[in-house]
C-alpha cells in the first residue's frame, strides 16, 4: 500500500509537472483525488490494514493528498499566470497607430492673444469696456482733442459714412464715452475693431483691433503709467524684457510716450527684425490731456489719468512669426489649425 | 526731416558720434529713423595730380597717366578718358579701393600696361552734376575745389558730412528746421545755442517801385513779407551750400532756388521766389480763387481751385497757390532781372485743405498746415537776402512789405513746479525746470511762463510738464504702482460669449475672423430680393473699393466666403464660426445698431443635423432652455426644405439651414454647406442660467418603447411634444431612435420610434402606472392621426 501510495504521488507529480492546460488540470484532480480518483480508491482498502499499520497509511496518504492538492493549486496559479500573459500578448495592439479624435475647434490667434492681453489688465482691475465701430466724429476725434481741421487726423486715414459720422479709427472713443457714464475712479481697456482707408497688403489692413486702456483718478502720476506698462509688458513678453518709454506726440495724451521693448532677437545692437533700431515699438501712452477731461466733464485739477493703445495684429504676428496680416482674415483651416 | 550734422555744427557744438546722437535725441523726444554718412562706401580714393599723359602703345583710346597722389613716387594709372588734361586735379581710386554699389578696385595690366588704380567721375562717386555743376557727367572729375594732393577724397570735395533722419510729429513744425532740431540738441547736451541775426547791407532803392501787396484775406494769410532782389545773376551754388542741400535730401538747382530751399531747411519758413515782372501792375493780392479758376503749377500741371482755396494773385491771374506751389506762368527764368522772395504765413488747416484738395503735397505745403509761426517770416526772407549778397546772386532793393495781422499775445502759463512733480512722479528742483525751459526759448517770470511764439503745441502746463519731462528724462521717471482697489471683472455677456466661443471650438468649429465691411453685390449672391430691407446698408462714403463698400446687415455673406475660400483651397471639410457684428440702420438714429451674431458656417463631413446638433448644444450650454423650431421655406439664401427658424418664446433668435444650391454656386462651392446664425444678444437676454440642484433617482426608471406610424408630412416634433404634453409627471425623458419609410410602411406613412423613460421619485414605478401612461399617450397620438405601427 506504501508503495501504491508513493506511485500515486510520483505519477500525480509527473502528470501534474507536465499538464499545461487548465481543463486537463482539472481532470487530474478528478482523476487523483475525486470521489472516484486514485487516491480514493486506494484510502478504500485502509479497512484491510491493521490499527498499527492504519494511522501510518492515514498519514502517509494524508501527506499525498497535500501534495497532489498543493501540486494542482500552484500549476493551476501557473498556467493561469501563463494564459494571462497570453491573452496580453494576442491583445497587445500597435500602439503608434493614430487615436481616435474629437474635431476640436481652435480660437483664431488675434483672440488668443487677445484674450491673454485682457486677463493681464483683468487682473491688474481693468474692466472690459466697449462701444460702437461705427462712431461719431464727435466722439473718434473732436472729444480727443482733434476738431475739424487737425493735422493728427491725417495721419489716421479715416473711413466716412457722412460728416457727423465715421468708422471709428481707434477704440478711444470707447474712453470717452466711459468717463461721461462712469465717475473716477475709471480703470479700463477697450478692445475692439478699428478701421483705417490703407488699401490692403502684407502689413496694412482696412480692419485692424485696438486695445485700448485708460485710469482716471486722483493723483494718478506718469511713474503710475509707467508702473503699469512696465508690468504689462513683462506679463506678456516675459519677465526679462527691457522697456524704455521714448517722447512722442498724441494729441488726446500730454505728455506723450511710446513704449519700445528691446529686440528680443538682437538684444538692442540692431537687426533686421528690428530695422536695425534695437527697440521695437510696442505701443502709444501718455497722461490725459487736460482738455480731454475737461470735455468729458473730469476736473482735471482734481483727477489725472492716463491712457495707452496698441495695434494686435501686429503683437500676433510677431508672436508666431507671421509675415503676412492678410492671413488674419483669409481664415484658411490649414492657417488657423496652427494656433 | 534730413539734418546735415555739419549744418547744425554751425548752431550748437555737438561732440558725440552719430549713434550716441541718435540716441540721446529720439529720448528727448526727436525720433532718429536713422543715419548715414555721406559715400560711406568710398574708401581709399585721394585727390592725384595728373603729371603727364602718354599714349598707350597697344590701342588709339587709352593713355597711360603718370599722377601724384603724395607719396614718394607718382602712380601709374591707364585710363580711357579724354577730358584729363595734364596739372588737373582728379579722384583717384587707388589699389584696394572701394566705390559705391561694391566696386573694388585692384592694381591690374590693361593691354600689357601695369595701372595702379583708377581716375573716377562723378558718377563713380555717386555724385552727379547737381553736386559739382562744373563737371561733366561722362568723363573725368576734374576737381576745382581747393585741396591737397594726397588728400582723402570726403574731405577734399567736403563728401563727409552725416546726414540724420528724424521723425518729426505734427505738433512741432518748428523741428523740420535746422535751427529747431539745433535748439532740441542744445537743450539736450546743456550747450549754448549759437543763433545768427541776418545782416543785409541792400543796395538803394525802394521794394514799393516794385510790389505793393493786398491781403484780403488775413485770416488765412496772417502775414505776408516780402523783398526784392534786382539784377540777379543765376548760377550755381557755392560748394558749400550745395553739400548742405545735398546732405538734407535737396538736389541742388541754381543759387535763387538753392537760397530758398536752403532758408527752408534752416529756418523752416518756405519762401516763394517768383519773376517780378509776370506779376501783373506789380500789385500781389492774396485772396481767395474763383470758383473753378484754373492755375497751371510749376510741375507743369493744370489745378482747378475752388473759393475756399487761398491763392497769390495779380490783378489779372493767379501766380500762386499759397503754401502750396508757385504758378507756371510766374517761375524764374534765365532771362529773370527781378526776383521778389515771398516769406508769408499762412494758415495751416487752409494750406491743408488746399493741398489735399489739388492733390499736390509739397515740402512747403507739409509746413505750414502743421501751423507756423508767424515771427519767422522777416527773419527768413531777410536770410535769403543776406544769403544773395553772400553769394553775389543780385542786389537786394532797399525796404520791405510786411503784411502783418497775426495775433501779437504769447501765450502766458502758470508756473506750477510742485504740480509738475505730483502730475509725473518726480521731484526736480525749480531751477532745474526754469533753466530747461529757458533754454527751449520760454520765459519764465515768478509764476508765469511765456510761451516763444514757434511752440504753437504749448497751451497748457501738461504741455510744460512734457518739455520738463523730456529733458529731465523718461527714463528717469520712477516706475510706481497705481493706488486704489482693483476689483474688475468680465460682465455677464463677456462671459455669455465667452461660453459660446469655448462651447462652439469644442464642438469642432474654428473660429474665423471676417471684415465688417462687403461689397453691395453679396446682397445679389446670397439671393437677398430687391426689396429686402437688409440692402439698406450704412454705406462708407470713402471706401477703398466696392469690396469694402457698405457695412454688413447680414453675417452670411461673410461666413459665405470663409466657407468658399476653404473649399477653393481643397480644404475636405471646414467648420467654422464667428461671433461679429450686423449694422443695421434705425429710423432717428444717428448710428446705426450693431447686433452680434455668432454665425456658424459647415461645409464637409456633416449635414443638417450636425448644424442642429452643434445649434442644440450650443443652447443648452448657454441656458437657452425652452426654444421652439419651425421649417423655413422662404429665406433665399436657403434651401426651401432644409431650413428652419428658431424661436424662444415667440421672438425670432435664429435660423439654420442647408445652403441654396443657387447660392453654393454664385460662391463656388461644389458641395453642400450649412449655415446658421443666431442674435446674440437675444440669446443672452432668454438665457435662463439659473441652475437648481435636483436630488440623483432612488428609484429605478421604467422604459417604454413606442413604434407610432404617421403621415410622412408629420414633423416629428409634434408627436414628441404632444408625448411629452400627455404622458404624465413621471415622464422623464423622451428619445426618438428609429424612422422609417420603405417596404414595410404605407405609401405616403412612415414609421417613427421612440423611447419613454418613467420613474417616480417616490417608489419604483408599476408595470400599471407604465401602462397607464403610454395608454394616455397612445390616446393623445390617436386625435393626430399617429398609430402604434402594427
Amino acid at each position: 500500500m506504501k508503495t501504491a501510495l508513493e506511485n500515486i504521488k510520483s505519477t500525480a507529480a509527473e502528470a501534474i509537472g507536465s499538464c499545461d492546460d487548465p481543463k486537463a488540470l482539472d481532470a487530474l484532480r478528478v482523476r487523483f483525488l475525486g470521489k472516484k480518483g486514485e487516491l480514493t480508491a486506494i484510502l478504500k482498502q485502509m479497512g484491510k490494514l491493521s490499527a498499527e499499520e492504519r494511522p501510518v497509511m492515514g498519514q502517509l496518504a494524508n501527506e499525498v493528498r497535500a501534495a497532489i492538492e498543493s501540486a494542482i493549486t500552484e500549476k493551476a496559479a501557473v498556467l493561469k499566470e501563463k494564459q494571462l500573459a497570453e491573452q496580453l500578448r494576442a491583445e497587445r495592439i500597435d500602439v503608434t497607430m493614430p487615436g481616435k479624435r474629437q474635431v476640436l475647434g481652435k480660437p483664431h490667434p488675434l483672440t488668443l492673444v487677445m484674450d491673454e492681453v485682457k486677463e493681464i489688465f483683468l487682473g491688474m482691475g481693468f474692466d472690459v469696456v466697449s462701444g460702437p465701430e461705427v462712431e461719431l466724429d464727435h466722439y473718434n476725434f473732436e472729444m480727443l482733442n482733434m476738431p475739424k481741421d487737425h493735422p493728427a487726423r491725417d495721419t489716421q486715414d479715416t473711413f466716412y459714412i457722412n460728416d457727423n459720422v465715421v468708422l471709428r479709427t481707434q477704440t478711444s472713443p470707447v474712453q470717452v464715452r466711459t468717463m461721461e457714464t462712469r465717475r473716477p475712479p475709471i480703470r479700463v481697456i477697450s478692445p475692439g475693431r478699428v478701421y483705417r482707408s490703407d488699401a490692403i497688403d502684407a502689413t496694412h489692413s482696412p480692419l485692424f483691433h485696438q486695445i485700448e486702456g485708460l485710469v482716471v483718478d486722483r493723483g494718478v502720476t506718469m511713474a503710475d503709467l509707467k508702473g503699469t506698462l512696465e508690468i504689462f509688458v513683462k506679463r506678456l513678453y516675459g519677465e526679462d524684457s527691457v522697456v524704455r518709454f521714448r517722447p512722442h506726440h498724441f494729441p488726446f495724451t500730454e505728455p506723450s510716450a511710446e513704449l519700445d521693448v528691446m529686440c528680443f532677437n538682437c538684444h538692442g545692437k540692431g537687426c533686421r527684425l528690428c530695422k536695425g533700431e534695437g527697440w521695437i515699438e510696442i505701443l502709444g501712452c501718455g497722461m490725459v490731456h487736460p482738455t480731454v477731461l475737461k470735455n468729458c466733464n473730469i476736473d482735471p485739477e482734481e483727477y489725472s489719468g492716463f491712457a495707452f493703445g496698441m495695434g494686435l495684429e501686429r503683437i500676433v504676428m510677431r508672436r508666431f512669426n507671421i509675415d503676412d496680416l492678410r492671413l488674419f482674415f483669409e481664415n484658411d483651416q490649414r492657417f488657423l489649425d496652427q494656433f | 526731416m534730413d539734418l546735415s550734422m555739419r549744418w547744425l555744427s554751425e548752431f550748437v557744438e555737438i561732440d558725440t558720434d552719430a549713434h550716441t546722437f541718435a540716441e540721446d535725441m529720439t529720448m528727448s523726444g526727436s525720433k532718429v529713423e536713422g543715419y548715414q554718412t555721406e559715400a560711406a562706401e568710398v574708401s581709399n580714393v585721394v585727390v592725384g595730380k595728373v603729371l603727364s599723359i602718354v599714349p598707350h602703345e597697344n590701342s588709339d583710346h587709352l593713355v597711360i597717366c603718370q599722377v601724384e597722389v603724395g607719396k614718394e613716387s607718382p602712380v601709374q594709372i591707364v585710363t580711357g578718358a579724354t577730358n584729363v588734361v595734364e596739372g588737373a586735379l582728379v579722384p583717384v581710386a587707388l589699389d584696394g579701393a572701394t566705390l559705391p554699389g561694391g566696386v573694388k578696385i585692384k592694381k591690374g595690366k590693361l593691354r600689357g600696361v601695369v595701372s595702379e588704380g583708377m581716375l573716377c567721375s562723378l558718377g563713380e562717386l555717386g555724385l552727379t552734376t547737381h553736386d559739382f555743376p562744373y563737371a561733366i557727367e561722362d568723363g573725368i572729375f576734374l576737381i576745382e575745389e581747393e585741396c591737397q594732393i594726397g588728400q582723402d577724397i570726403h574731405d577734399a570735395i567736403r563728401l563727409n558730412d552725416t546726414c540724420v533722419e528724424f521723425e518729426i510729429t505734427p505738433n512741432r513744425p518748428d523741428c523740420l528746421s535746422v535751427i529747431g532740431l539745433a535748439r532740441e540738441a542744445a537743450v539736450t547736451y546743456k550747450k549754448p545755442l549759437r543763433l545768427h541775426e541776418p545782416v543785409v547791407k541792400g543796395s538803394g532803392g525802394d521794394i514799393s517801385e516794385y510790389l505793393r501787396v493786398t491781403v484780403e484775406n488775413p485770416v488765412l494769410c496772417p502775414r505776408y513779407t516780402a523783398k526784392a532782389v534786382k539784377n540777379v545773376r543765376v548760377k550755381p551754388s557755392p560748394l558749400w551750400m550745395r553739400e548742405r542741400l545735398r546732405a538734407s535730401g535737396v538736389r541742388p538747382i541754381n543759387n535763387l532756388v538753392d537760397i530758398t530751399n536752403y532758408v527752408m531747411l534752416e529756418y523752416g519758413q518756405p519762401l516763394h521766389a517768383f519773376d517780378a515782372k509776370y506779376v501783373e501792375g506789380g500789385h500781389i493780392i492774396v485772396r481767395n480763387a474763383h470758383e473753378g479758376e484754373v492755375i497751371e503749377t510749376l510741375d507743369g500741371v493744370e489745378r482747378k481751385l475752388n473759393s475756399s482755396m487761398l491763392v497769390i494773385s495779380d490783378p489779372q491771374k493767379a501766380v500762386a497757390i499759397a503754401g502750396v506751389m508757385g504758378g507756371e506762368n510766374s517761375a524764374i527764368m534765365d532771362d529773370t532781372n527781378t526776383v521778389i522772395f515771398e516769406s508769408a504765413n499762412f494758415l495751416g488747416s487752409s494750406v491743408r485743405v488746399t493741398a489735399r484738395g489739388v492733390g499736390l503735397r509739397t515740402d512747403s505745403s507739409a509746413r505750414f498746415e502743421k501751423g507756423l509761426d508767424p515771427k519767422n517770416t522777416y527773419k527768413a526772407v531777410m536770410r535769403a537776402c543776406e544769403l544773395v549778397e553772400l553769394l553775389d546772386a543780385g542786389e537786394v532793393v532797399d525796404g520791405i512789405i510786411d503784411v502783418d495781422n497775426s495775433p501779437k499775445e504769447p501765450t502766458v502759463i502758470r508756473f506750477e513746479p510742485e504740480w509738475i512733480n505730483r502730475f509725473l512722479g518726480i521731484e526736480v528742483p525749480t531751477e532745474e525746470m526754469v533753466d530747461i525751459l529757458t533754454q527751449l526759448g520760454f520765459t519764465v517770470e515768478g509764476d508765469q511762463i511765456t510761451v516763444p511764439s514757434f511752440r504753437g503745441d504749448v497751451e497748457h502746463k501738461a504741455d510744460i510738464a512734457e518739455e520738463i519731462a523730456r529733458f529731465y528724462g523718461y527714463d528717469k521717471i520712477p516706475v510706481t504702482a497705481i493706488r486704489g482697489v482693483a476689483k474688475a471683472q468680465l460682465t455677464p455677456i463677456q462671459k455669455f460669449e465667452r461660453t459660446i466661443h469655448q462651447t462652439l471650438q469644442a464642438n469642432g468649429c474654428y473660429e474665423v475672423m471676417t471684415y465688417s465691411f462687403i461689397s453691395p453685390k453679396y446682397y445679389d449672391k446670397i439671393g437677398l430680393p430687391e426689396s429686402s430691407p437688409l440692402r439698406d446698408s450704412v454705406v462708407i462714403s470713402n471706401p477703398l473699393g466696392e469690396d469694402t463698400s457698405v457695412m454688413r446687415t447680414t453675417t452670411l455673406p461673410s461666413m459665405l466666403e470663409v466657407l468658399s475660400r476653404n473649399y477653393n483651397n481643397r480644404n475636405a471639410s471646414f467648420f467654422g464660426y464667428e461671433i461679429g457684428n450686423e449694422y443695421i440702420k434705425k429710423e432717428g438714429q444717428e448710428l446705426p445698431d450693431e447686433n452680434a451674431q455668432v454665425t456658424i458656417g459647415l461645409y464637409g463631413d456633416c449635414d443638417f443635423y450636425t448644424l442642429k446638433g452643434m445649434v442644440e448644444t450650443l443652447l443648452e450650454r448657454l441656458h437657452v432652455k425652452t426654444f421652439d423650431i419651425r421649417p423655413e421655406t422662404e429665406h433665399p439664401t436657403f434651401h426651401p426644405g432644409r431650413c428652419a427658424v428658431l424661436f424662444l418664446n415667440d421672438v425670432r433668435i435664429g435660423i439654420l439651414g442647408e445652403v441654396h444650391p443657387t447660392v453654393l454656386q454664385s460662391y463656388g462651392i461644389g458641395t453642400k454647406a450649412y449655415l446658421a446664425k443666431l442674435d446674440v444678444n437675444a440669446l443672452f437676454s432668454l438665457a435662463d442660467p439659473v441652475v437648481e440642484y435636483r436630488p440623483l433617482p432612488k428609484f429605478p426608471a421604467t422604459t417604454r418603447d413606442l413604434s407610432l406610424v404617421c403621415n410622412e408630412e408629420l414633423p416629428i416634433i409634434e408627436i414628441e411634444k404632444t408625448i411629452r404634453a400627455s404622458a404624465g409627471s413621471h415622464l422623464e425623458d423622451v428619445k426618438l431612435f428609429d424612422v422609417y419609410q420603405g417596404a414595410q410602411i404605407e405609401a405616403g406613412k412612415k414609421s417613427v420610434s421612440y423611447s419613454m423613460v418613467l420613474r417616480s421619485a417616490e417608489s419604483t414605478l408599476t408595470d400599471a402606472e407604465a401602462d397607464a401612461a403610454v395608454k394616455r399617450v397612445l390616446k393623445a397620438l390617436e386625435k393626430m392621426d399617429v398609430v402604434l405601427r402594427a
